[in-house]
């Protein structure tokens, strides 16, 4: 079996699916963090596969994209750890069950 | 030489740009630093404007682009640039110097303010904005610093934000003219549809050269006017002139600056510059989109100037003549003197700002008071005040010979007179002059002449750093009559790139001695109707119907709650009421089925799993969460809704493959 | 590309991940990140993307990573309250990875294998991340230094209020 594009975008889609799972079902605002990083990871990786299989040669445009949503992904972490103190010093929790003060 | 300046003609308004991110980035209490930036800023700009200046006075017809791809979307590239022609030029030195006066006057008016480094923030960066209207080669350009000198006024009309009538009037000024640019934008997306390029001028293929101007066609007059709406909203013409007066909010040196140099001169100014598009296809000159700007002119001139007579205070009657003023600028465009209009609005940014700086200097001696009934008698208390504003009115009221507004009204004058279409925009444009003429001398009696009354006791002549420009821009006022004397037409042709002759014969022309009598004829009737001005106004006294008429803004603003407002209401409560009852419906409908589904999980888990009661109920509960969870405005389930809309999307991949 | 890489790191991502979605204990699941996301850059080693992957272990597993770690420090308190799944996320959740898979696994233009490529020095991408991509960079290290003043302020004691 030589590892196909199909084989990398399953495991990208399968990863993509648990940060989902994560994301939503999770009451914990870190686990909803963590979710959301592995969903993008999920997509890092399929900027690079499809560079890889993708005609050579080619200027290495997902790899970039990929930097790219690195560093960005490293920000949103930083600022939703940031508010996920910030919260819970105003609510004592951590649990966004309870953050509703945006209910209708 | 010529090319390196025209290629960096952008840095011209980006002086006062890069001048305002500084002063922003400053604390609020170096508040030298913030003027001196400021000032700094404009200088810049002024010193590159007359560079710039002085290289289209050369030969005439004069005109050079630099234009530069912006970006590329597949095959098609967006291309902007800029463009340096006499009407760019022209209008560069007016905004940089007017700008100049206004700084160094808002110095001393501003010198009490908590905020006046901030303030000097969003003055050069309107100022900035402006700058990049006038040198915009493209519509796209053109559009991104028009929005911005739209922000710009919107930051300062509301700079007093504490006061809930300066947000309400920042509010106003910045919804009605998105209005307007609503219409403006559309006849964007029009022209670029049919002309495949947003470019003025790009050698013979920008959109108003020849081949821009065939391909559209047809379809010039619709997008002629559809820019005018832009042009309607941003230079206070009827019907969207209500927010203008109410932009008196702002601090004076503000109002100088939107009535003189920058945001009512950007819709001029835009018709003046996209004026190939409205005389497309001109039968003698006269074109359906040319009939529209004169007809609106004419009623804006007149109904503006009607209004002033019966305001009191001292900003709004100026406030009001920039409406009537800005008319007659529109009717000179539309009967085809673009030169005349133009020449107009340059002479008009330099007499308003004067009026404008000369208003603000008696507001700061009275203690802030506007209600020129209770001034008067600051003549000898105020004695550069009382000069330089006399030499303002003169200029405003277009009294010929020595002043500069005399001789460029006389023009516009003579334009109409000689319009084919009809002859009645030139008789109500007399009847305009006349009403002009009286309801500055009544402002002028109120103010300067007779007693003192309750603000005018403890009056004061103001600093000399507001009193300087009010002399710079009194003796530009003067000045600018010689150039702009029709004896020697040098502006004129340098604005339609004719050759000058000077001709001392077309100075005695019969419009001259009209315009002479009708302006002299105003001025003896406000001395006649106001000699002995009082708390009351002697035609509130004579007709009080009319003058209530006239007083309340002849009722538009509450035409306009009545109707326009009075539906956008309406419209909102129908919307909230089917968000209440058919859309919450749909809601409850989804989570009844969510119920449903629910009640199905509950019987898998006892049956299929065989649970205790003990899970059922935790499932049950964990269920009931759910579900009332659909309600609960969470994050979870906005991001569950994202989910959905995923499942969806792929239902409708599948449907379709 | 040697195949059973690719299965030992699949498993080991995999797995790794699931982990962390689903531990209850915050401090296991933020370990499993990590591994989870060690075994992710292994992927891009194998894709011949090493840079990328040197990346992602310096950035996720050296400083995401210890940051939700300290996270879970500083909010401590709350760590127990965790166990139980959300199931309506659940179900949309494993309904929107059966939905892709489906649309992968019909998608036969996808079973291509890899061809030979030249390697991509660090010294190409940092010729590209400073000719084309120069601008992104520039907007990306404005992005980090406000985040950097913004979680900054989000997390400063409010003194006035004591």
């Amino acid at each position: 079996m030589i590892p196909t594009l199909q084989l990398f975008l399953v495991v990208s889609v399968t990863l993509f699916s648990i940060g989902l799972l994560a994301a939503l079902s999770r009451r914990h605002a870190i686990f909803i963090l963590i979710g959301i990083e592995l969903m993008l990871a999920a997509a890092s990786l399929n900027f690079i596969a499809f560079w890889r299989f993708g005609p050579q040669p080619r200027p290495p445009t997902g790899v970039m994209i990929a930097i790219f949503s690195i560093a960005i992904a490293a920000a949103e972490a930083v600022v939703g750890l940031a508010m996920v103190i910030a919260v819970y010093r105003h609510y004592r929790t951590t649990n966004v069950d309870q953050f509703d003060r945006l209910k209708g | 030489m010529t090319r390196a300046i025209v290629t960096n003609l952008w840095l011209i308004p980006a002086a006062p740009l890069a001048a305002s991110l500084i002063i922003l980035s400053l604390a609020n209490s170096r508040r030298s630093a913030g003027a001196v930036l400021a000032i700094i800023g404009q200088v810049v700009a002024l010193t590159l404007s007359i560079l710039a200046f002085s290289l289209t006075l050369q030969p005439p017809g004069f005109r050079a682009v630099h234009n530069f791809t912006w970006f590329m979307f597949g095959e098609q590239g967006l291309r902007i640039g800029w463009v340096l022609d006499p009407l760019a030029a022209a209008m560069l030195m007016m905004i940089a110097l007017v700008g100049l006066c206004i700084f160094i006057f808002s110095i001393g008016y501003m010198a009490d303010d908590k905020n006046f480094t901030r303030f000097f923030a969003y003055l050069s960066f309107f100022s900035g904005a402006m700058l990049g209207v006038v040198i915009a080669n493209s519509l796209l350009l053109l559009f991104v610093c028009w929005e911005l000198v739209g922000l710009a006024s919107y930051l300062l009309i509301g700079f007093w934000i504490e006061k809930p009538s300066a947000a309400a009037a920042a509010k106003k000024a910045f919804i009605t003219t998105r209005i307007g640019d609503m219409g403006f934008f559309l006849g964007i997306l029009w022209l670029y549809d049919r002309s495949g390029t947003l470019l003025f001028y790009d050698d013979g293929r920008g959109c108003l050269e020849n081949a821009g101007l065939i391909a559209l066609g047809a379809s010039a007059t619709f997008v002629a006017l559809l820019i005018f709406c832009g042009a309607v909203g941003k230079s206070g013409q009827f019907p969207l002139h209500v927010w203008l007066p109410d932009a008196m909010e702002g601090p004076t040196p503000v109002s100088a600056l939107i009535h003189a140099a920058t945001m009512v001169a950007a819709g001029v100014f835009l018709v003046a510059r996209v004026y190939p598009l409205f005389s497309l296809g001109a039968i003698n000159g006269v074109t359906p989109s040319l009939s529209v700007v004169v007809s609106i002119g004419v009623i804006t001139a007149l109904m503006a100037s009607l209004i002033a007579i019966g305001q009191f205070d001292i900003k709004r009657i100026l406030a009001y003549s920039t409406v009537s003023q800005l008319g007659l600028m529109m009717v000179s465009l539309g009967v085809g003197g673009v030169a005349a209009g133009m020449m107009h609005l340059i002479a008009h940014g330099f007499f308003k700002a004067l009026l404008f700086l000369g208003a603000g200097s008696v507001i700061h001696g009275c203690d802030q008071e506007h209600d020129i009934r209770k001034m008067g008698g600051l003549r000898r208390l105020m004695p550069i005040t009382f000069l330089t504003y006399a030499v303002g009115m003169m200029a405003l009221s277009g009294m010929p010979l020595f002043f500069s507004g005399g001789w460029t009204k006389e023009e516009i004058l003579h334009a109409t007179a000689h319009w084919p279409a009809s002859r009645l925009p030139y008789y109500l444009m007399l009847a305009g002059i006349v009403l002009t003429a009286l309801y500055m001398t009544r402002q002028m009696i109120y103010i300067f002449s007779g007693n003192r009354r309750a603000a005018s006791e403890h009056a004061h002549e103001s600093a000399p750093v507001m009193t300087m420009p009010l002399i710079v821009l009194a003796s530009c006022a003067i000045v600018l009559s010689v150039i702009l004397t029709p004896a020697w037409p040098w502006l004129h042709g340098y604005l339609t790139g004719e050759s000058a002759r000077f001709d001392i014969a077309v100075l005695i022309q019969p419009t001259l001695f009209v315009s002479l009598a009708l302006v002299a004829a105003g001025i003896a009737l406000g001395f006649a109707i106001y000699r002995k001005a009082a708390e009351t106004d002697p035609l509130e006294d004579a007709q009080p119907a009319l003058f209530r008429f006239f007083e309340n803004k002849m009722w538009l603003d509450e035409l306009y709650d009545r109707t326009v407002i009075a539906f956008t209401q309406m419209a909102a409560r129908m919307s909230d009421w089917t968000d209440r009852n058919v859309w919450d419906g749909l809601v409850r409908a989804f989570g009844g089925m969510g119920q449903i589904f629910g009640s199905f999980t509950t019987n898998f888990d006892e049956r299929g799993i065989n649970a205790g009661v003990d899970e059922a109920t935790t499932g049950t509960r964990g269920i009931g969460r759910v579900m009332s969870a659909w309600h609960s405005g969470q994050i979870q389930i906005y991001l569950r809704a994202v989910g959905v809309s995923v499942l969806l999307l792929l239902v409708l991949y599948a449907w379709l493959t | 590309m040697n195949s059973a890489a690719f299965v030992v790191i699949a498993i080991l991502t995999l797995a790794a991940s699931l982990a962390a979605a689903s531990l209850p204990k915050l401090i296991h699941a933020a370990l499993s990140f990590a591994v989870a996301f060690i075994g992710i850059a292994a992927f891009f080693f194998l894709l011949g993307a090493e840079f990328v992957g040197l990346v992602q272990v310096f950035v996720y597993v050296g400083a995401v990573a210890v940051l939700i770690v300290f996270t879970i420090l500083l909010t401590r308190r709350d760590v127990q309250d965790t166990g139980k799944l959300n199931w309506g996320g659940a179900i949309i959740a494993i309904a929107v990875f059966g939905g892709l898979l489906w649309a992968i696994l019909k998608t036969s233009a996808l079973s291509i294998a890899a061809p030979q490529i030249e390697a991509l020095t660090v010294k190409r991408i940092g010729g590209v991340l400073m000719t084309d991509y120069v601008w992104p960079l520039q907007c990306v290290g404005l992005l980090l230094t406000a985040a950097l003043i913004g979680a900054l302020i989000l997390v400063m004691e409010d003194r006035n209020e004591g």
